[in-house]
């Protein structure tokens, strides 16, 4: 009985959402939309383009023009992170005992896999203003990195102080950048470094520097995460 | 068809959510809620024949691009959904230390 | 019917199956399994879209972390459950 009231219920949101969008002259169709309709005619313009100095438009919008929204979702990521490691939190700890020991393969293959890793994450995240990428999926890939640290060694168990610390400390400076552009400029994250020529490693002013500082910081918080997964209380 | 086939799927996930008894599908379903928005907000911005939007020089500002916006939008609720199914896998972990099931009715027995 | 427009049939046809597939199946390791693979087209959908940001953050996420979680989460219940 509650099967069929659940079914009839998505059933019926399912068709009021498509005949809706179906019958308003607002929604287009899908792909022949124009450009300069939208507000993204004003983001792809050539002299914008060219005084924000990012050759991703993507990374511009999400660090240059939006980039209030950005420090909102950072605050997400640290508020989750906190409460998994208030869940798990006891005095004493030690590591999970899953009752598999890992294979040779592994414990020989990780090691080298590790730094092809970890420089590929710091390509992705340097050249965030040039090639796709960016600070997030670079942070998370170096989560994975220590993901796979994990998955080799049965007794490893990473500083997690140390990881605490640079995440507080990148946090930090985010905000304190953007409070030099309230003091230096007039508003607050203002670009206020020179910005160089399209498509150079050294351009788009603030831009790189504030994807490294969020790379840094969702890539520490995530190997916190994985570590309050993978450890036990002495008590349990 | 790709629109519908992801505005499908957000009712798909809305039907496991409502249905499900077992604490683990609930958060599969949320999932795939989300997967099925992420992909009706981008197929919004998309142009026929556009390009990626990442300028490489000056001088080729004639071609047509895709609408960088909805992506965007998306990069950053990705990143959300992530931190919201850590917290939900971290409540399910602690309330099978304490209830040894992930199914609601068994729970319900033992209250 | 150009050929952009059967991909995108294909796909959409083969995200519902995977959806339903996951929703009903009996084991909680096989619907983990049809949840990633469903992250999987959900790349390939974007790139087909012209999205190359939100395919990286895809890929690294849905492959690499939510599956990663989901099995230590099952890991851990199950081996409370034999001992």
């Amino acid at each position: 009985m509650k099967n069929l009231i659940g079914l009839l219920v998505s059933l019926l949101l399912g068709v009021l959402i498509i005949l809706t969008l179906a019958s308003s002259p607002s929604f287009p169709e899908f792909g022949s939309v124009d450009i300069n309709d939208r507000v993204a005619g004003e983001y792809l313009d050539n002299d914008n383009v060219e005084e924000v100095g990012s050759g991703n438009i993507v990374t511009a919008i999400v660090v240059g023009y939006r980039g209030f929204d950005t420090l909102g979702e950072v605050t997400v990521l640290f508020i989750s992170a906190l409460g998994i490691a208030l869940i798990f939190s006891d005095k004493k700890q030690k590591r999970l005992d899953l009752k598999f020991k890992p294979n040779f393969m592994l414990k020989t293959g990780s090691r080298i896999v590790f730094g092809i890793i970890l420089i590929t994450s710091l390509y992705i995240i340097f050249h965030g203003h040039l090639t796709p990428g960016g600070g997030f999926p670079g942070g998370v890939m170096i989560a994975s990195a220590i993901l796979l640290l994990y998955l080799a060694d049965d007794k490893f168990r990473s500083n997690i102080k140390g990881f605490k610390v640079l995440e507080g400390v990148a946090g930090s400076l985010f905000v304190i950048i953007g409070l030099l552009g309230l003091v230096i400029g007039t508003y607050f994250l203002e670009n206020f470094i020179p910005v160089g020529s399209l498509g150079e490693l050294l351009s788009a002013g603030i831009i790189p520097i504030i994807y490294m500082l969020i790379g840094l910081k969702v890539g520490s918080e995530i190997s916190g995460i994985v570590d309050n997964f993978l450890t036990e209380g002495e008590s349990a | 068809m790709i629109q519908y086939a992801a505005i499908i799927l957000f009712v798909f996930g809305l039907y496991g959510l409502l249905t499900q008894r077992n604490i683990i599908k609930m958060i599969i379903s949320l999932n795939i809620m989300e997967i099925g928005l992420f992909i009706f907000i981008i197929s919004i911005g998309f142009v026929y024949d556009g390009v990626a939007p990442i300028i490489s020089s000056v001088s080729e500002t004639g071609l047509l691009f895709v609408d960088p916006l909805p992506q965007a939008l998306v990069l950053t609720a990705i990143v959300i959904g992530v931190g919201t199914t850590a917290l939900a896998l971290a409540f399910a972990k602690s309330i099978h230390n304490k209830y040894q099931t992930f199914s609601l009715d068994e729970m319900e027995e033992q209250l | 019917m150009t050929l952009f427009d059967v991909i995108t049939s294909v796909i959409g046809v083969l995200l519902l199956v995977l959806a339903f597939l996951a929703i009903n199946s009996k084991s909680l390791i096989k619907s983990v399994l049809f949840l990633s693979s469903l992250s999987m087209l959900a790349v390939v959908s974007f790139v087909i879209m012209r999205a190359p940001d939100v395919a990286i953050t895809e890929a690294v996420i849905g492959s690499g972390l939510v599956t990663a979680l989901f099995v230590f989460t099952l890991l851990a219940a199950e081996r409370r459950e034999t001992k």
